[in-house]
């Protein structure tokens, strides 16, 4: 029974920053029709500027839970700097291209800042440091639960109800809600598109940022490469909701979590990414519009 | 007007240049300032500080900038002036046909063939000229040219971008790997058998994503090279990670080019050649193979199913409407782009004797990838010159290996800004249409396929009954007032 | 199975001599909107037919019904190639298939494939007339090799009746728009058509512009022994083309017969003006 309930667990931590990550996929998705490849690369920038952010924080003497905040601050900062210039560079010229063009566009910034990071910083392994502090409180759960994963469902909660209270509620939220359902409608009714686009990259890539500054604290290691597969299970989770809808990406996330976590406790821990990248084959296929997208009729 | 030519005026029109290059400089120093400058030292988990990498990256940025924006105003203008001549409907006189290129003047020379004839000759003596290190990049490059032609069935003719390429080249070497390992069978069998197997293996997974297109078709084809790549490193069978190694080179009729022909050279020719000499032969191999991957490519491109492909790609409605079973189209495209990358797989395995799944990752399908897209989607020698860009060029440029793969990703997304028709534009076979003038009333239709393009550029008026080309200058001069309408005198009448 | 297929067997048999194809009981349902109700319509073999209707009546609903774009919800097409062959139905068939049967068809927002030649285009419409696979082109045979030829030909051929054929190497996208128009028409005769299924070939065109295309509506009636239905809304076009007229509103089939009488009929009127 603990075993079950570690890898229950594990799967809903693991599935917890799938969601982080499958936001920023969903949400570019369904305002501009485009898979960002390289949102991976994002949410594995935000880990690395952690690192470094904490490293040069703790050298001044910051610690604690001001540490953490600091640190996640400086990463989604970062992250949406970043993203805010991706898409400047590789898809803003690209509007109106063909349908290939942005998808291949997207695929060399995700190599591109790959290899950046990786000239930048080393191939190796990075050591990260433990930057949750303690929680004495959680003594009695000691077995069941623990400071990190605490720490990750915590995150991920709030940011989903942030998000959710600012799609629905402020005049940007409704400008995406409007983009994503007519994006010609959108315009001619005074929408500036090209800002709503940005601020949806920029939202994705904070969101992104605190995936990575989270698996950081959990895995305790990170390095360049690790943005491509959490980039294609993130996005196998999106599909899997149905790629467009901000609920979806949660669930479909979660469910990917859990199906990893059991996959590899009970059949092989090596196979634990064919099952993912078998999930989203099938999902592809038999139900291309997800569990929570709707099917639609292409128009002529 | 000389007014305008101040120096304010100057200095004001440079500074609109430059300012937003300072601005780009800045902020991309300002991003890339913690990884570029903070290195972390992990044996003590401390870092150091350091400025030296920025002015490289600033004046980098800086240059690139102004290039980027020179680029960037040059697209917009050609694009505003195509949507005024299309508007306007004065657009550069068509019946000229299509605008000579540098490569339809080369291939349409009267010394095409001498022209190749002398490539050829060339291309056959290289391996004699070259020392072993040469013929083995001549060797990858020329894979990589088959893989590319391969490729681009499937996404510059076909349009279905197939993210999960090199798993078939996968499939090709390990099916030459393993069944060379465990029953013994030769190169020349396995050659076929990889092909053969590659094309199953697209068929399999061409049945599922039949419906689906575009990011989906990319994701998924993506994925089933990820499966491939984990399956073969959690397999028995496949010695996992580790790999096989020991994989028997080609012979020649049976003969191990290893052993007696090498002895006889040596021994009693007194010549070294310094290498194997399987290596040669499997460079002849190759090089066979690339002459007739590119004439199946070019005849497939040309054909009823190549078209179909091509409408594919343009527009899958209306390919339908015009009678193209999309699902055949879709299968036929996969199964055989998939072939070639089998065909160069077991190439591969019997080039570097020693294959394991670490030589198969995502990368490989990125390299190939940026072949096509480098050299131009659709264009036969604009693959073949993106494989040696992308191959070759690293190999003897030691200075881009470290930042080879950087610039891969930066190279992909300024093709497809600045020029995604690629480094040599593909271009379509010209028909001509020659009305004989047999005894001044009867017209007799003949077309050429694949006239040389120095007949092509006369323009067709030319050659038809002076009536026809009265109408259709008429017809250009009116503007569009009888655009619509038939000209008087058809010769269809007469002829059917 | 219900009434509505019930009936298309008595109208087959009644009607069957002088048309060429009939749609009975088409109905198309997208999720809870009823895009077409229960049309019937029929085109008469030779003629011209015109269907009319206000913005999203459901024309092009129709439209691709017919050709196998969409799947009717309900409903039958019926071919009959010729008086003294077996009636067809294309029902449920894929689009390429009713193609290959003879329905060929025009898209409202043009559709041509922009980066192949004029000539091109036309030679994917005689995709469907052409037989040669993977193994001719691979080899090049002198099946093939005729084939082709004759392929070739037969477009320049089209090309020169329409009078494109100065233009049959240059990239369709290059086109001026009204021979753009032009070029899909002919790419649609080229799968030699019994009937041909033309959606709003004059969207676009000025004035001059479309009295050309009514010559040419004519001239292919007359040259290329087919039937035509159009969805027009230039009436006068329309009207002086047209031997029948279909109208519809809101998917309903509300009015049918020759012009003079469409242009009379008050609920047409009422239509197209509304109330009062």
């Amino acid at each position: 029974m603990t075993y079950f309930l570690d890898l229950f667990m594990s799967g809903l931590t693991r599935g917890s920053i799938y969601a982080l990550i499958a936001l920023g996929y969903t949400m570019v998705y369904g305002i501009i029709a485009l898979i960002n490849f390289a949102h991976g690369e994002i949410y594995m920038i935000g880990a690395f500027t952690a690192l470094l952010a904490s490293l040069v924080l703790s050298s001044l003497g910051l610690t604690g839970w001001g540490l953490l905040f600091s640190v996640a601050a400086i990463a989604a900062i970062y992250s949406a700097m970043y993203g805010w210039t991706v898409e400047r560079i590789a898809y803003r010229p690209l509007r109106g291209a063909s349908r290939l063009a942005p998808l291949i566009s997207a695929i060399g910034m995700s190599f591109f800042l790959q290899n950046y990071v990786q000239l930048a910083q080393t191939p190796n392994f990075m050591l990260f440091p433990d930057l949750i502090p303690q929680m004495p409180f959680l003594k009695p759960v000691a077995g069941y639960l623990n400071r990190t994963q605490v720490m990750i469902l915590l995150f991920t909660i709030v940011s989903m109800v942030a998000l959710t209270f600012y799609i629905k509620y402020t005049k940007m939220g409704m400008a995406m809600r409007a983009v994503a359902q007519d994006i010609t409608m959108a315009r001619l009714s005074g929408v500036n598109i090209d800002r709503v686009i940005s601020t949806t990259f920029i939202i994705g890539s904070v969101l992104a940022a605190l995936g990575g500054v989270l698996i950081g604290c959990s895995m305790r290691q990170i390095y360049f490469h690790m943005g491509f597969l959490a980039g294609m299970k993130a996005f196998t989770a999106a599909v899997l909701g149905g790629i467009g809808s901000i609920p979806g990406a949660v669930i479909g996330a979660l469910i990917l979590g859990f199906a990893e976590s059991f996959a590899a406790g009970y059949i092989s821990s090596s196979y634990r990414d064919v099952v993912a990248f078998i999930i989203l084959i099938i999902i592809l296929i038999f139900r291309p519009e997800g569990i929570m997208g709707q099917a639609q009729t292409q128009k002529v | 007007m000389s007014s305008n030519f101040t120096a304010s005026n100057i200095g004001r029109l440079v500074w609109s240049e430059i300012k937003p290059a300072l601005l780009a400089t800045f902020w991309i120093c300002l991003l890339a300032f913690p990884l570029m400058t903070l290195s972390i030292n992990p044996t003590n988990q401390t870092y150091s500080f350091s400025m030296a990498r920025i002015p490289y990256l600033a004046g980098g940025t800086f240059a690139l900038s102004i290039i980027w924006r020179f680029f960037l105003k040059r697209r917009s203008f050609q694009v505003i002036t195509k949507a005024v001549h299309q508007s306007e409907g004065l657009p550069e006189d068509l019946t000229k046909g299509p605008k000579p290129t540098w490569l339809t003047v080369v291939m349409g020379s009267k010394y095409r063939r001498q022209g190749l004839i002398v490539l050829l000759a060339l291309m056959v003596v290289l391996p004699f000229i070259s020392n072993p290190y040469s013929v083995n990049v001549l060797i990858t490059c020329l894979i990589y040219v088959t893989l590319g032609l391969g490729l681009n069935v499937v996404v510059g003719v076909s349009g279905l971008l197939n993210l999960g390429y090199i798993a078939f080249y996968a499939i090709g070497a390990y099916t030459y790997a393993l069944l060379n390992h465990y029953f013994g069978l030769s190169f020349w069998i396995c050659l076929p058998l990889g092909g053969l197997t590659a094309t199953l293996m697209g068929l399999l997974l061409g049945f599922p994503v039949i419906r689906l297109s575009g990011d989906y078709l990319a994701i998924v084809t993506l994925s089933f090279g990820e499966i491939t790549r984990l399956v073969l490193n959690n397999l028995n069978i496949t010695n996992g990670p580790r790999g096989i190694s020991y994989i028997k080179p080609p012979g020649f009729f049976g003969l191990d080019l290893n052993g007696a022909p090498k002895d006889f050279l040596v021994n009693y020719l007194g010549v070294d050649p310094g290498m194997d000499v399987f290596k040669v032969f499997i460079y002849f191999i190759i090089l066979a193979l690339v002459i007739l991957t590119i004439v199946c490519v070019f005849r497939l491109e040309n054909s009823r199913l190549g078209r179909a492909w091509l409408a594919m790609r343009e527009d899958e409605v209306a390919c339908q409407a015009m009678g193209i079973n999309r699902t055949r189209a879709k299968l036929t495209a996969f199964a055989l782009g998939s072939t070639w990358a089998g065909l160069a797989g077991v190439v591969f395995a019997s080039q570097i004797t020693f294959i394991n799944p670490a030589s198969f990752s995502f990368l490989g399908s990125i390299l190939i990838l940026s072949i096509v897209v480098l050299g131009g989607m659709g264009s036969i020698p604009g693959v073949i010159l993106g494989a040696i860009v992308i191959t070759a060029l690293p190999e003897q440029l030691r200075f881009f290996s470290q930042y080879r793969m950087l610039l891969f990703g930066a190279l992909m997304v300024l093709m497809m800004v600045f020029r995604p028709e690629g480094l040599i534009k593909s271009t379509r076979v010209v028909h001509m249409h020659t009305l004989k003038n047999g005894n001044g009333n009867k017209t007799k239709l003949e077309a050429l396929t694949g006239a040389p393009p120095e007949r092509a550029s006369s323009p067709p008026a030319a050659s038809q009954s002076p009536g026809q080309a009265n109408s259709q200058a008429n017809g250009q001069a009116n503007g569009l007032a009888n655009g619509l309408a038939k000209p008087p005198q058809g010769p269809t009448g007469e002829s059917s | 199975m219900t009434a509505a297929t019930d009936r298309p067997q008595s109208a087959a048999k009644t009607e069957s001599s002088d048309l060429i194809l009939s749609a009975l009981g088409m109905s198309m349902v997208f999720g809870g909107l009823v895009a077409l109700n229960n049309v019937d319509l029929s085109i008469e073999r030779d003629s011209i037919t015109a269907l009319i209707g206000p913005n999203g009546s459901g024309k092009t609903t129709f439209f691709n019904c017919v050709t196998g774009i969409y799947k009717p919800t309900r409903g039958d097409v019926i071919l009959y190639p010729a008086i003294d062959l077996p009636s067809i139905s294309l029902k449920g068939k894929p689009a390429d298939v009713i193609t290959h049967q003879g329905l060929a068809r025009t898209f409202q927002n043009i559709r041509l494939f922009n980066n192949l030649t004029v000539l091109e285009n036309v030679l994917i419409g005689r995709h469907t007339r052409m037989k040669a696979g993977l193994w001719g082109a691979l080899t090049r045979n002198k099946k093939t090799r005729q084939e082709e030829a004759e392929a070739i030909e037969f477009s320049f051929e089209l090309l020169v009746t329409y009078g494109l054929d100065s233009m049959a190497n240059e990239l369709a996208k290059n086109l001026p728009y009204g021979d753009q128009r032009r070029l899909e028409i002919v790419r649609a005769l080229a799968t030699e058509p019994k009937v041909l299924l033309l959606d709003e070939p004059a969207a676009g065109l000025n004035i001059s512009e479309t009295s050309a295309l009514r010559d040419l509506i004519s001239n292919i009636r007359e040259n290329e022994k087919v039937s035509i239905l159009l969805i027009e809304h230039d009436m006068s076009l329309v009207m002086t083309v047209s031997k029948k007229i279909y109208v519809f509103d809101y998917g309903r089939l509300i009015a049918q017969g020759p012009p003079d009488e469409i242009q009379r009929d008050p609920k047409v009127i009422k239509a197209y003006l509304g109330e009062d």
